[in-house]
């Protein structure tokens, strides 16, 4: 009769977390991809463009805002190929975040898609768009060719 | 506000310890700092626990490393600043001293990161900067982070992969000659440059091991450790900063703000300049993050780390000795241990106890650079002999 292994460790019991992050104050932030547009907020009384959106304004402390479209152009200032993906992120295929500024001021930290790894360069020009993907309505660059 | 003082350090072995659990390697490194203060629990006035948490099973771990080292009864706090959570402890337990609060306090550094699988630790640690802006749609994961920093710098400044690779050479051969280090063996050039890619231009051997580990430190003030110790160790100046959490929000990725803000202060308070610092210990979670030190802390000029690296102005011999101790690079990152770790080390250079990797002391001055995700936190402490 084989010997048990000594046990050495105990299992934890397991537990699971799912978070439920209140949009409520942004909702029109996750509409607004829906219908299209990557929005920013304006603050309604100093005029500062924040994104990713804010509800609240730490400059001046005005809660009111309005919404503003930042699709456009910007230029790529750097970028990584996540390889190594979280368990979470193992159905996507290695995948290119950058951070780019926008033309308008704001910068950005979203996808390049549509590209072959040794095309995405620091400097390179990108387009901002809504899009949509599997998991649901996203925003991500593509290269200005 | 009163001086303050490191007057006994303790470090536990760093790596996979699946044969100690939480306390129990929380214990492996107080006792030996009880053990080099001449000083036991009773003597403890406060007790600050440094650990970030998540990857093991105890939600409230600094109340169940304080009842493990009989400390029940005393004050306590856990401490989390990230990947700078040890230093935060140090800070915080330095502050109840020199307020007057304590006369004797304990800072303890402690992770555990081998309680759950790899894949699951890039889970948690990927979610360090913004969750809903980064994580949730774009999956950024740490190494991710610091690879967007090595992307800006490389294109900025021509810093190269191989120059990223000598910092991680470097550091393991000084990690080598550390009985406590996680990675105990020498590398070449080749083995960064050929391993895996994790992030480009990130490659494995550019990043730290996930580690178990503890460091434990005894502070008292100016009046107490004169009666302990011949040989004090004072903590001169803490210069402290942060950042934004998305990093989509920081002005440039060539540089982290927050140690270029901790490190003026730190040197400002101590009334010192960078030039006047014997010995360092730098936050290399990737190699990158130790280039990025050298410039943010004034070791060298901007956009010059690639050739002070080149030119081993960090060995022992060079003009300013950086991780002799094996960094987080080689001897191991257990996140909320590293920068009680950095001073235990740089504690022993300045009493002259390091052995092998003593470096020279001249003007009896350390210097710790703790950061905290990626720029979020950031602790510089400068060390007096």
């Amino acid at each position: 009769m084989a010997l048990s292994p000594p046990v050495t460790r105990l299992k934890s019991r397991p537990i699971t977390f799912i978070f439920e992050i209140p949009t409520e104050r942004l909702v029109e932030f996750w509409n607004g991809l829906e219908k299209g547009k990557v929005y920013a907020s304006k603050c309604s009384k100093c005029g500062r463009i924040t994104f990713p959106p804010v509800a609240d304004c730490s400059r001046c402390l005005t809660s009111g805002f309005e919404w503003v479209d930042i699709q456009g152009e910007g230029t790529i200032e750097t970028f990584t190929h996540i390889v190594i993906r979280p368990p979470s992120f193992q159905s996507h295929p290695t995948y290119t975040v950058a951070v780019a500024k926008m033309d308008s001021g704001v910068k950005v930290l979203a996808w390049l898609t549509g590209i072959k790894l040794g095309d995405a360069k620091v400097g390179a020009r990108v387009k901002l768009a809504a899009t949509k993907s599997e998991e649901g309505p996203t925003y991500g660059f593509t290269l200005i060719k | 506000m009163k001086r303050v003082a490191i007057v006994g350090v303790g470090h536990s072995k760093f790596g996979v310890r699946r044969d100690v659990n939480l306390p129990e390697l929380g214990f492996e490194a107080a006792k030996p700092a009880f053990e080099d203060a001449n000083l036991t629990p009773k003597d403890i006035d406060f007790l600050s626990v440094g650990t970030a948490g998540g990857w093991y099973e105890e939600f409230l771990p600094a109340v169940v490393v304080s009842e493990y080292l009989g400390l029940s009864g005393k004050g306590l706090v856990r401490c989390e600043a990230a990947c700078a959570s040890g230093s935060a402890a140090v800070a915080t337990a330095f502050h109840t001293i020199a307020s007057g609060q304590s006369d004797v306090a304990m800072a303890v550094g402690i992770e555990k990161m081998s309680e759950v699988d790899t894949l699951t630790g890039v889970e948690l640690i990927g979610r360090a900067g913004y969750y809903t802006w980064e994580f949730h749609n774009f999956g950024m994961t740490f190494p991710g982070y610091y690879a967007l920093h090595a992307t800006q710098h490389m294109k900025k400044y021509g810093t190269t992969e191989k120059q990223l690779a000598e910092v991680a050479v470097k550091n393991h051969k000084y990690g080598a000659m550390n009985p406590n280090a996680h990675l105990q063996r020498a590398i070449q050039i080749d083995d960064v440059l050929s391993s895996r890619m994790v992030a480009w231009p990130l490659k494995l051997y550019d990043c730290c091991p996930m580690s178990d580990g503890a460091a434990a430190l005894i502070l008292a003030s100016e009046e107490k450790a004169k009666s302990l110790t011949d040989s004090p160790v004072w903590i001169e100046a803490i210069g402290m900063s942060s950042d934004t959490a998305n990093v989509s929000k920081r002005v440039e990725y060539a540089s982290l703000l927050a140690t270029v803000i901790a490190s003026k202060n730190a040197f400002k308070k101590a009334n010192v300049g960078p030039d006047q610092i014997d010995v360092a210990d730098v936050h290399d979670c990737f190699t990158i993050a130790e280039l990025l030190a050298y410039e943010d802390l004034g070791f060298c000029k901007k956009g010059e780390a690639g050739k002070m690296i080149d030119e081993g102005q960090t060995e022992i011999g060079g003009k300013i000795p950086v991780n002799v101790d094996g960094g987080l690079k080689a001897k191991g990152h257990p996140i909320g241990a590293t920068g009680v770790s950095m001073m235990v080390g740089l504690t022993r250079q300045l009493r002259k106890q390091a052995g092998k990797v003593q470096a020279p002391i001249k003007n009896g001055l350390a210097l710790a650079h703790n950061v905290g995700g990626t720029g979020h936190y950031c602790y510089v402490t400068i060390l007096r002999s």
